[in-house]
């Protein structure tokens, strides 16, 4: 049974969890249990028409001509839409906050990416009758070569997936072709450690599977506006893509959600209310647009497949001096959340344990397969089960248990993380040591008298090191993805130093607005294996290798902690709406 | 092509209304006569969130012609309160955490129900089958198992 | 658009069916509403049999006839049917067996179809009526290998003599889901025996090919063999002849080649898990 150790983190608890460990009755079980809830289709309405689309046999296509003049004129349909009939049709769901191009139609237009790609629209009276309707359109395809592996995707001459982006990689802040961290001087390290270890990982597409499918009722509604029912996760992330992509004032779209019968991320993509409203718009009467059972399997965008590599430098007693991950989203033929999912990964490593020099290149590549989205924790889940495999291969190698060795490695409060913040409220220690004890492990006396809030933030786990900066993957230039270090970034530097010169970026309303991503000054001048300048702190990066440190970290006496020796680094300037969404651009808010 | 004309009696109320000659009983209920308790998941068989009782029997709504329908009784999680008393299986499902999402509860409801009026007195492994035809995709089975088992105890339980 | 026709009389519908090549019998509706639902099957005409014959049971004799429209559900029902009760359990939840009919399943493309397979190991003959004269026994096998060409009329029941002792009749459905799942493969065994040895064995695979098929060679690695290490080792042996096993959702071609083997020994050596 669930236990609240109120022992553990004691004097941080504000004590008055008086609902932790009671049970309390949930507010919408009496309309579950009575099946008095509503979901977005158990709404009645008169003169309700289904809108079913027609999709892409082909992974990869040209579509050469589209007749849909049988279809138009079958029993009931009411109307049939094509990419044309769609005020803006291309969108990418994080437009809504400044992130990435534009780059999704709603209907295909020249050439579909992936099977499944809705291609055309009808709308009839009943959803058989819009079902006999979609098999009468007529669509003439050029089939093209597709790709469906994440590497094979980035190399030179491998097909165009997706026009908007041409090299099929998302663009990070108009510079790279991934997601860069780097925090010290892992080649260094891996040179200097007694053991190097380096693995692939994969993990497959998982769909959502929620037994309500996706779908929207959109119906015209009194004061000229549109009444939306809806399954949608994000109820006004969705009102916002709706908004754009029909044309509207968001004022005039009312969107009512809250009960999704199982969601689990897969319900964020918008992939039903834009068609539903424009064809609420287009016929005056209301429109359902649910996707069947074997649309919501297939085509109702899973969490991506990923495939990682994990480089490690392993010291005999059980330290990791070094840690080196590259790794590639599947975001399949679109961008929808997968660039977000990267940010979200790179945020993650090197998982939970202190390391002294760490990178990571996430790269999110453009494939003919389904796009992929969110799912519970997506960015994370694939690479912490690859983090995690590849701890248990570290213990093996240095001959330490793998609670143990957890425990050893552990990052603790006040060790500084390669994203250059202060880890506050760790507990990976305490969740090892419980876990162990309920599961009847062995540990050390040792082990057991760790502690999470002892040792952390000393000598070299509360210092920057100077870290190893290169410009590979830059935009446009595939060849530049091994290209060596470019300069050195002092000891102790929280951030290079952002330029002073004002870009102001238009939008698609033509308003002025914040620029999207910060610049960055030039870089600090070559030399990675010079002395770091003179203003840097003068601690080396990692400890030297051939030092035999304690094996855990050294209790400070006597016992409290000591404050994070780091400062929290200046609030950023203020900046509205997209800074909102501060883990995109590494802005810290509190 | 014409509608036909549907007369049956929904949760003990003699309802009448036309469909489609081959529309599923899940559309005729949902759209033709209001009643929302089944919900469509798959239209396959597969997830069960349509369960109905036909005659007393358990059938999936969206698997079944509304017109084999016609002049027999159909009952459905709408019906299972007894007016403002909620029947032993609702308040089981309520006391036991039944239900998160809630999208599968009646189709879970209607399964136990079948399940109740032919078995009183049903071993864990018997509920176990009679609601194995029903999906759940956030609750977890173990609540519902213990919940119908419960209810099984519970007076009442019996009462269609 | 679909319309619906509602026959009294199996020679009615017999007729529907042979004059018009967009009608379609429906049973339970578990394959024809799915169909219809997913937007397969948009026009033409659906054939419902209300005559009672059409779900009539003959229990008494040594040969066994039951109607194609009798349910899994009904199946269930009958102590005399027990030892194809683990087979019709198998099928769906309470629900789908309320509504899945015996007819129906022999249309079951893999992995579904499970039913059949215990129906194929029993030797079963499938009584057809074409057009509105009488009916015609054919072997389920020979149904099954003619069934993706259609045409074949009605499916008005089906015929299979009792097993003499029904513990020489096994099923098994691999799932990988519990307690219900849809098959990896499905395996039916009849194995009769006369002074100790296997006579007239029958053995029967389900998800092995594109329809249930007989496993030929380990009826002949059994044939007049008794029941041992032996004959089992043989019949491990003959295990894959005649297998086309697709590759699914649910398990691929090769995963299907490689357990059937073991399946197959542990439902001839009787094993119950």
């Amino acid at each position: 049974m669930l236990e609240l150790r109120k022992d553990l983190f004691a004097d941080e608890r504000d004590d008055t969890l008086n609902v932790v460990g009671k049970s309390v009755q949930r507010q919408d079980m009496p309309g579950h249990v009575t099946a008095r809830t509503r979901f977005f289709d158990d709404h009645a309405f008169d003169g309700l028409l289904h809108l079913k689309v027609v999709r892409s046999p082909h992974p990869h296509a040209r579509i050469r001509s589209i007749d849909v003049s049988a279809a138009a004129r079958a029993p009931g349909v009411k109307r049939v839409l094509r990419a044309a009939d769609v005020p803006v049709n291309k969108n990418t769901l994080l437009s809504l906050i400044n992130f990435g191009k534009d780059d999704e139609p709603a209907l295909a237009v020249d050439k579909v990416c992936y099977v499944g790609e809705p291609v055309v629209a009808v709308i009839a009276e009943s959803e058989a009758a819009a079902l006999a309707a979609r098999n009468l359109v007529r669509i003439e395809y050029e089939p093209l070569t597709p790709v469906f592996d994440v590497e094979e995707a980035l190399k030179p001459g491998a097909p165009v997936v997706n026009p908007t982006y041409p090299n099929n990689y998302f663009e990070y802040h108009e510079r790279f072709d991934h997601q860069k961290l780097r925090f010290g001087d892992v080649e260094a390290a891996f040179a200097r450690a007694d053991i190097v270890i380096e693995h692939r990982y994969q993990m497959s597409p998982i769909e959502h599977a929620p037994t309500e499918t996706n779908g929207s009722i959109a119906a015209p509604e009194h004061n000229d506006r549109y009444v939306v029912h809806t399954c949608a996760q994000g109820l006004f992330f969705s009102l916002g893509t709706t908004a754009k992509i029909v044309n509207l004032e968001s004022n005039r779209l009312h969107f009512i959600g809250g009960t999704v019968g199982g969601g689990f991320g897969g319900k964020v993509d918008s992939l039903t209310e834009p068609l539903a409203v424009l064809g609420a718009m287009l016929t005056g009467r209301p429109v359902r647009f649910v996707l069947d059972r074997e649309e919501e399997m297939l085509y109702g965008s899973p969490r991506g497949a990923e495939r990682i590599y994990i480089k490690d430098g392993l010291m005999r007693d059980g330290r990791i001096v070094a840690r080196y991950v590259r790794s590639y989203f599947d975001a399949g033929a679109y961008t929808r959340l997968s660039s977000y999912a990267a940010i979200k990964c790179t945020a993650h490593i090197p998982g939970p344990y202190w390391i002294p020099n760490v990178a990571s290149d996430i790269h999110v590549a453009y494939t003919n397969r389904c796009p992929s989205t969110a799912m519970r924790g997506f960015g994370i889940t694939a690479v912490d089960f690859a983090l995690e495999v590849q701890m248990d291969r570290l213990a093996e190698a240095a001959g330490l248990d793998p609670m143990e060795f957890r425990i050893l490695n552990a990052y603790r409060d006040g060790d500084v993380k390669p994203h250059r913040r202060v880890a506050k409220n760790t507990a990976l220690i305490e969740c090892v040591q419980v876990a162990a004890e309920k599961a009847n492990w062995p540990l050390s006396d040792q082990a057991r008298r760790q502690s999470s809030l002892v040792g952390g933030g000393t000598g070299a786990r509360a210092e920057i090191p100077a870290t190893v900066l290169d410009q590979r993957g830059q935009i446009g230039r595939p060849e530049s993805r091994g290209a060596p270090a470019t300069g050195t970034l002092p000891a102790g530097a929280m951030r290079i130093p952002l330029t002073k010169e004002p870009v102001m970026e238009g939008t698609r309303d033509g308003r002025a607005a914040p620029v999207q991503v910060p610049r960055y000054a030039p870089a600090p001048a070559p030399g990675p294996a010079g002395p770091p300048p003179a203003a840097a702190a003068s601690r080396p990066a990692a400890p030297p290798a051939s030092s035999a440190p304690p094996f855990y970290p050294p209790a400070p006496s006597p016992a409290p902690v000591a404050p994070p020796p780091v400062a929290p680094p200046a609030a950023p300037p203020t900046q509205h709406g997209a800074m909102r969404f501060s883990s995109v651009f590494g802005t810290r808010r509190r | 092509m014409a509608k036909l004309p549907v007369q049956l009696r929904l949760n003990g109320a003699d309802r009448a209304t036309f469909v489609d000659p081959a529309e599923p009983l899940l559309t005729t209920l949902r759209r033709g006569l209001g009643d929302f308790a089944p919900k469509y998941g798959c239209g396959q068989g597969t997830c069960g969130v349509c369960t109905v009782l036909v005659d007393g029997e358990p059938q999936l709504a969206c698997l079944t012609l509304a017109v084999a329908c016609d002049g027999r009784h159909v009952e459905t999680a709408s019906g299972l309160a007894d007016g403002p008393d909620m029947h032993p299986l609702q308040t089981a499902f309520m006391a036991h955490f039944a239900a998160q999402c809630g999208f599968c509860t009646p189709g879970m409801l209607t399964a136990a129900r079948a399940l109740l009026a032919h078995n009183p007195h049903p071993t864990r492994e018997e509920v176990v089958e009679a609601i194995s035809g029903n999906i759940c995709r956030c609750t977890g089975y173990e609540p519902i198992i213990l919940a119908i088992l419960a209810a099984a105890a519970a007076p009442g339980a019996r009462r269609a | 658009m679909l319309d619906v026709r509602t026959c009294g009389s199996l020679a009615e519908a017999a007729g529907l069916l042979s004059a018009d090549r967009q009608a379609h019998l429906i049973g339970g509706g578990t394959l024809v509403m799915r169909a219809v639902n997913e937007g397969r099957l948009t026009e033409g005409t659906l054939v419902r049999v209300t005559d009672p014959a059409f779900r009539q049971m003959n229990l008494g004799g040594p040969r066994i006839e039951l109607g194609a429209g009798v349910t899994m559900a009904m199946v269930l029902a009958r102590g005399e049917l027990a030892f194809l009760h683990p087979a019709a359990r198998s099928i769906g939840g309470p629900a789908v067996r309320t509504m899945a009919s015996l007819g129906g399943n022999l249309f079951a493309g893999p992995p579904y179809g499970d039913f059949t397979v215990a129906l194929l190991a029993l030797d079963a003959q499938v009584v057809l009526q074409a057009g509105y004269g009488g009916g015609r026994a054919v072997a389920l096998e020979d149904f099954l290998a003619a069934r993706a060409r259609g045409g074949q009329g009605l499916v008005a029941a089906i015929q299979f003599a009792r097993p003499q002792s029904p513990g020489d009749f096994r099923f098994r459905k691999i799932s990988r889901v519990r307690p219900k799942g849809i098959a990896v493969m499905t395996l039916a065994a009849h194995l009769p025996r006369a002074g100790g040895r296997i006579a007239q064995a029958r053995i029967a695979y389900g998800a092995m090919a594109p329809t249930p098929i007989r496993a030929r060679g380990v009826e002949r690695a059994l044939e007049g063999k008794p029941l041992d290490a032996v004959s089992l080792q043989a019949a491990a042996q003959a295990a894959l002849e005649g297998c086309r096993p697709a590759t699914d959702a649910i398990a691929s071609e090769w995963y299907r080649r490689e357990v059937l083997p073991v399946h197959l020994a542990r439902l001839l050596a009787g094993d119950g898990r």
